[in-house]
């Protein structure tokens, strides 16, 4: 081909792609960019907007102007407080309930299983992640319901009194487990426990398997390697799943209501508030909540080497 | 740490793998059962016919049918942008790369909840009725970074060089991603599709803002779960649902098999 000959439309684009990398960069860049930082971002922000306007008492129309009313109306109230509070608590339990059941599981597959069973197992993690997230809830109604399993369970065992006994505890009991706290708690466990799990077996496959051979070369017993090396390494891991499990708890709506007794949790108020009571200044503002403790929360696992396991 | 696990680690991971899978399995025995009042266990009988009278349901069939159309269009456009974030990232060195990911990441790791109630508030804002592309650009907007994960990963995995191989024998931009980027990144994007159709599909939070009065197959279970018209038509949809999510991400995982990195490894890592 000779130089003088006239390059196509698409060669020259092409080589303008080429020769200005800024220009591609820019085209790959722009639609996603648009997408989040616009719609998404903007959508956020304009959520926070929200969380500053008010509420006209006499038309119950949205009155564009700054405004505190919704945080007032927040923390003026004791029950809006403890409705914080409440879901604060439990997402704090499910995190560390999590933590304690994941870490035997995670443990087991990262440092007993290789190959074909590894992939297995990891599989089998992975499908209660994946399968849908109303259906597993639902299992639990099925589950914890007076008539249900796990009654039927004890009342074979001839342990009926003991389920009745923690059921008649105050604060985590309630009618039946499908209407109590303690089982709450127990779907909210089960459901993001695969969040933990994950996170945690990417740590420990991270643990250079050297380190413990020194470490027992050295002459340290299994538990003080546990304790002193692996343990220490699989905190990032820890630290990680655990935003998932606490972030989750703190905006789910579903499962409280599915499973649980009827005082409200962060999530519920703001759908309620933005559906039936149709004041969005509130639910906006009950939505900033859950941002504020993550962003804390975030800082504190900051440190703890969550984000370099993410 | 010793060859073999101790007594006390294999009965906490055979006990925590019980609890992964048991309700489970308790759903599927529930679609069999003959009591359609109460939870009833076990089971007084065990019988076929919820399987022909879900069959029958027409709601059921539309709620499926929205739910699979939602799921496509959020997929493909989760492809096409997720795609792009992948190539930038992986191709350049630019200021602000971490935010880009983190920006994508922002959607599933803050509760959904917020990405609702924040699209509803801005759709109400700028006076957009909600309505079949409200949900789509909802989904699509968590989707995105399932499709990103995946095909980074690969991206990864292939160097610069088989690129600029193509180039210097002298193709174009257009061949070069149509000849050597698009089949050696092809069971990535298959992968990552199918998992943010999986992910779409489950979706009930954000649906539930962003939808008028359309019901995709969550928002279906989830009206049947507290006005049930026949209880164990509930458990046949949720065995069927599952099936349908199961296979994609049995799928994927085979697909993706020889990557190192757990890519996609959770819905949202």
């Amino acid at each position: 081909m000779s130089l003088a000959a006239p390059r196509s439309l698409r060669r020259r684009v092409s080589d303008l792609l080429y020769l200005r990398p800024r220009f591609l960069l820019l085209l790959l860049l722009l639609p996603p960019l648009l997408w989040m930082g616009i719609l998404y971002l903007g959508s956020l922000f304009n959520l926070m907007l929200y969380s500053f306007y008010s509420l006209n008492d006499f038309t119950g129309q949205v009155e564009y102007r700054f405004s505190l009313s919704a945080f007032k109306q927040l923390f003026s109230s004791a029950a809006n407080v403890d409705i914080v509070l409440r879901t604060t608590l439990m997402a704090l339990a499910v995190t560390l309930a999590c933590a304690v059941i994941a870490f035997p599981i995670a443990y087991y597959i990262a440092f007993y299983t290789r190959g074909s069973a590894r992939a297995f197992w990891y599989l089998m993690v992975l499908l209660p992640l994946w399968s849908s997230y109303l259906i597993k809830v639902y299992a639990w109604r099925l589950i914890l319901a007076g008539e249900g399993v796990v009654s039927w369970f004890f009342n074979a065992l001839g342990l009926g009194w003991l389920l009745q006994g923690v059921l008649s505890l105050p604060v985590i009991g309630g009618t039946s487990l499908s209407n109590s706290y303690l089982g709450m708690f127990l779907v909210f466990t089960y459901i993001w426990l695969p969040y933990m799990i994950l996170p945690i077996i990417a740590a420990l496959e991270r643990v250079p398997r050297s380190l413990i051979q020194a470490s027992s070369d050295l002459g340290a017993r299994p538990r003080q390697t546990f304790w002193k090396v692996v343990w220490p390494l699989s905190i990032p891991g820890v630290a990680a799943g655990s935003i998932f499990t606490f972030s989750l708890t703190l905006g789910d709506y579903i499962i409280p209501q599915v499973v649980g007794q009827p005082g409200f949790f962060i999530g519920q108020m703001v759908y309620v508030q933005q559906g039936t009571a149709g004041n969005l200044p509130l639910a906006a503002a009950f939505s900033v909540v859950p941002v504020v403790i993550i962003a804390i929360y975030l800082l504190i696992v900051r440190r703890m080497g969550a984000f370099n396991a993410l | 740490m010793p060859n073999k696990p101790s007594l006390s680690l294999r009965i906490a991971f055979i006990v925590g793998m019980l609890f992964l899978h048991f309700p489970i399995l308790v759903i599927v025995l529930y679609a069999f059962t003959t009591e359609d009042r109460t939870y009833q266990f076990p089971p007084p009988g065990l019988t076929l016919k919820w399987f022909g009278e879900a069959f029958e349901r027409q709601d059921m069939w539309r709620a499926l049918l929205l739910s699979l159309e939602v799921a496509g269009m959020a997929t493909a456009i989760a492809l096409v942008l997720g795609t792009m974030v992948a190539a930038a990232i992986y191709r350049f060195e630019f200021r602000g790369k971490d935010l880009v990911t983190a920006l994508l990441i922002l959607p599933i790791a803050l509760p959904g909840i917020l990405t609702g109630i924040a699209l509803l508030t801005t759709f109400k804002r700028l006076a957009i009725e909600p309505s079949f592309w409200t949900i789509v650009i909802g989904h699509a907007t968590f989707c995105m970074v399932t499709v990103y994960n995946n095909v980074v990963a690969r991206f990864r995995r292939t160097g610069h060089s088989q690129l600029e191989a193509s180039m210097d024998l002298g193709a174009d931009w257009l061949s070069t991603w149509r000849f050597v980027v698009l089949p050696s990144i092809a069971t990535a994007l298959l992968a990552g599709g199918m998992l943010s159709f999986a992910l779409s599909f489950d979706e009930v939070i954000v649906t539930t803002f962003t939808a008028a009065d359309q019901k995709t197959l969550p928002i279906w279970f989830l009206n049947e779960l507290f006005r049930p018209r026949e209880r164990p038509v509930t458990n046949v949809v949720a065995v069927f649902v599952m099936l349908i999510t199961f296979l994609p991400i049995v799928l994927a995982q085979w697909l993706t098999r020889d990557t190192d990195d757990l890519h996609g490894g959770g819905k949202t890592s």
